[in-house]
């Protein structure tokens, strides 16, 4: 028999990002929090030089992240085919432990632009119904962004992000990306110091016509006391952000800022090493009493009682709960019904590489979002007719380090090993810019998850399974923007010129790309099409809500995190302010 | 490993052997054999002492005739030129050899629960086998097409049948009983790879050389100045690994 333990008012699963902003915020409204982290403890201590700069630990044998032998997925690209297990990591690198993904992210923070809110309208005023795909299932965000920039702003003060604004409260402001939504004010950092490649990126696209500016930061350019009092590090551009947590609490990170913010209210309680197997439903499936937790340190089950159940784990992580569950229908592409494991959405990604004989870019010389981007042909922020896709892609140029197992490159038609290999290697590693693009995707009916008949984890569950593959759509856009970067590197004057190589299906769950995984439990105005409503609240069961990138209706051609974190300070304003004076749906439909 | 002066030259001598021949008198035992006296014997009959003559490479997991393919797989991929000493010098064998029998070998982070079925490459690796299981079947398949196709282990092939053999495990033409050719390839070239440029404390990238070869600077990364005073200009510092700020 599970130990049955003292209810609380709040149980939230998962401690990144989302998990630590809502276990700031409700602690600080005062109600018992307690916060399930399945993986490690973590502090602000937890990283030290020399350790933490050791490639092979974290960027190879993947130390920070999700541990597949204890839970993975199994994935296929059509509903035709048998899917089986991810053993390793690939594609995606989902984090474990106190902090999450936040750990070990770029620190790339962005906020979507108006258009993503808005999407099916703008596509079908600007372009018509018939212009979106039979398959593709656009839909409008239902909360605009106008609703949402006071959370983008609390966001980004909180983490310190170091960026240009472009447009405050509807003034173009030069050097930022003319592009974005209207905020209230600046960002709370100036950018970071320009690496050389971003300078010539800058040089280039500002020839083409395009409007560069710095990518916005997670990294400090400066020491930062963000408003909880959190002090962080000035950044060293030591080059090892991604895969890796920061030693000098430079880059902003959940384990830094908003869980210690939270561990300074006594209601709060962080509860690492346990492992939520299940949400506990009433009979009739109408409310959650609480969760179920196996300690994996010691194997002994838990059950964790509590007024409010708040699914804060990786995407995948919220939506194979909801499926063990039972929260909600799960969704069924062939009769287009149900809406749990619903608009599974990836990134369309790739990188261009451009050869200078003449240039030294010193390549470890970095950090995690440093670099320049333009936003041109993101978004709607082009005409589509001529194009015939849907969506677009952020295409910067980044210095995000030069670690040498996995940041070297050599020109095409190089040998893969021997001593010609060598010498290019020796050349070329410190002589080579990178550009990248940065695509969306748009959700698409035969694209989704759901439980996996065959494979368990070492819980005894059943795995969640991907079906997904890259569409026409996905194609087309791939296909014109991989091309729009290399005419980029090709104006910078190189001396080599990499290949294009645009994204085509089927998509492998091998190759690294983005850990940019989205849907599976989206938001939307309709119960019958959505999992969540504009709250985030699920229209099933009313004292549960689910935070992350598992609610973007589609995923957009920027690193999500400024949005999840926007999306989670949104949550949490209508829990304390409306949910609270009246438990129940928020909404009547 | 350069020989010094009056040293005796190994590397034409097929590790394996001198091996064999150390294990006849006693593993641990130091042959000794005065340079003049080594010279006068016939080629294939030279001993060297392991312990004054040989880099220290006693490996944990692979065994002798392995021993023999991995460092000559690793040279060929790695070969000594005035750029860097040969991959074995460089301690990749020894990486290897590490990673193979620890954790990772066993196949620690790995989902390896069956159901097994082949799939389609965009599914990943679907083996049963944990990568020190994968080398051992897949060195042995090699060894096998090499004597059936070339009558001699790997080590013993002229480079450019050696080259032949590595081409056709990277393209997965090799016909191997088995093993697909090209699974096992992916894992020992990004291995080889990781010996070569992973810290030195795993054992390989000796004296830093894999990080000299490109120009990285190691684990002391305070840029924030360095970043504008070096922009466009190279950087020329001793690179700095884990043990030297330990």
């Amino acid at each position: 028999m599970p130990t049955k333990l003292k209810e609380v008012d709040v149980v939230i699963v998962g401690m990144g990002w989302t998990g630590g902003i809502m276990a700031k915020e409700l602690s600080d409204a005062g109600l018992t929090v307690v916060g399930l982290e399945r993986g490690a403890p973590r502090s602000d201590a937890g990283f030290s030089v020399p350790m933490i700069r050791d490639e092979l630990r974290y960027a190879v044998r993947n130390e920070l992240f999700m541990d597949v032998s204890r839970d993975t997925l199994t994935f296929r690209n059509k509903p035709d085919q048998r899917a089986l297990p991810m053993r390793r990591l690939g594609s995606f690198l989902p984090g474990e432990g106190v902090g999450g993904a936040g750990v070990h992210w770029n620190g790339q923070t962005y906020r979507f632009s108006p258009h993503d809110h808005g999407l099916r309208s703008r596509v079908e005023e600007r372009y018509g119904k018939s212009f979106i795909p039979r398959d593709m299932q656009l839909a409008d965000w239902p909360m605009s962004y106008a609703e949402l920039e006071p959370f983008y702003d609390k966001f980004e003060y909180m983490a310190g992000i170091s960026g240009k604004a472009g447009n405050i409260a509807g003034r173009i402001q030069e050097g930022g990306n003319p592009f974005e939504g209207p905020r209230a004010r600046e960002y709370p950092n100036p950018p970071l110091k320009p690496s050389l490649a971003s300078e010539m990126f800058t040089e280039t696209t500002k020839k083409l016509g395009y409007h560069p500016f710095p990518r916005p930061a997670a990294n400090m350019s400066r020491p930062y006391t963000n408003p909880d009092g959190i002090k962080l590090g000035e950044c060293q551009y030591c080059g090892f952000c991604e895969n890796f947590g920061c030693e000098a609490n430079a880059k902003a990170s959940p384990h830094i800022t908003v869980i210690p913010a939270a561990l300074r209210n006594k209601n709060f309680s962080l509860r690492p090493h346990a492992w939520v197997t299940r949400v506990n439903l009433t009979p009739d499936g109408k409310r959650a009493t609480g969760v179920s937790y196996t300690s994996v340190l010691t194997g002994e089950e838990f059950e964790q009682p509590a007024n409010l159940v708040i699914l804060c784990a990786y995407g995948f992580g919220n939506v194979h709960l909801m499926l063990l569950s039972g929260i909600g229908k799960p969704y069924d592409p062939v009769s287009d019904t149900g809406t749990v494991g619903k608009g599974y959405c990836y990134q369309v990604a790739t990188v261009v590489q451009a050869f200078f004989d003449d240039r030294i870019f010193n390549p470890f010389m970095g950090a995690g979002s440093l670099g320049v981007v333009i936003d041109d042909f993101n978004g709607d922020n082009f005409d589509h007719g001529p194009v015939g896709y849907i969506g677009g892609a952020s295409i910067y140029s980044a210095s995000l380090g030069g670690r040498p197992i996995n940041q070297r490159t050599v020109p095409p038609g190089t040998p893969r090993w021997g001593a010609e290999w060598k010498k290019a290697t020796a050349h070329w590693y410190s002589r080579t810019l990178q550009m990248s693009v940065q695509g969306s995707n748009m959700a698409s009916r035969y694209n989704y998850l759901d439980l996996d008949p065959t494979y368990r984890n070492a819980f005894g569950l059943p795995l969640m399974r991907m079906t997904y593959n890259f569409t026409d759509n996905d194609e087309k856009l791939s296909a014109h923007l991989t091309t729009v970067a290399h005419d980029i590197g090709r104006a910078m004057g190189p001396t080599h010129l990499g290949p294009k190589m645009p994204r085509r299906a089927p998509y492998s769950i091998v190759p690294y790309q983005s850990t940019h995984n989205t849907g599976g439990a989206i938001a939307g105005h309709d119960p019958g099409k959505s999992a969540l409503n504009r709250y985030l609240q699920s229209w099933d069961v009313a004292n549960v809500f689910v935070m992350g990138a598992s609610a973007f209706p589609h995923n957009s051609g920027y690193n999500p995190t400024g949005a999840v974190g926007a999306l989670t300070y949104w949550a949490a304003d209508a829990i304390r302010t409306k949910y609270l004076k009246d438990p129940g749906p928020l909404l009547h439909i | 490993m350069k020989s010094g002066p009056g040293e005796i030259e190994m590397a034409d001598i097929a590790r394996r052997d001198m091996l064999t021949m150390a294990g006849a008198v006693g593993v641990g035992v130091a042959i000794p054999v005065s340079p003049a006296a080594a010279e006068a014997l016939p080629k294939d009959k030279v001993q060297g002492s392991p312990a004054t003559s040989a880099p220290a490479r006693s490996y944990q997991f692979f065994d002798l005739n392995e021993a023999a393919f991995i460092e000559a797989f690793v040279d060929h991929l790695v070969p000594a030129d005035e750029l860097s000493p040969s991959g074995t010098e460089l301690g990749i064998t020894i990486y290897i050899d590490r990673q193979l029998a620890g954790a990772w070998g066993r196949g620690a982070r790995m989902y390896l629960l069956g159901p097994w079925a082949a799939g389609t490459s965009q599914q990943g690796y679907q083996l049963p086998l944990a990568p020190a299981d994968l080398y051992r079947c897949a060195i042995r398949a090699v060894e096998a097409h090499c004597e059936t196709v070339h009558g001699g282990s790997f080590d013993r092939l002229q480079p450019a049948q050696r080259q032949k053999i590595v081409q056709a495990l990277s393209d997965g033409s090799l016909p191997l009983q088995e093993i697909p050719a090209r699974v096992f390839f992916d894992m020992a070239y990004a291995n080889v790879m990781e010996g070569l440029f992973a810290d030195p404390i795993y054992g390989g990238n000796k004296d830093k050389r894999g990080w000299r070869l490109v120009g990285f600077p190691g684990v002391m990364a305070a840029h924030a100045e360095n970043i504008e005073r070096f922009r466009g200009k190279p950087y020329p510092v001793e690179p700095l690994g884990i043990a030297d700020l330990s």
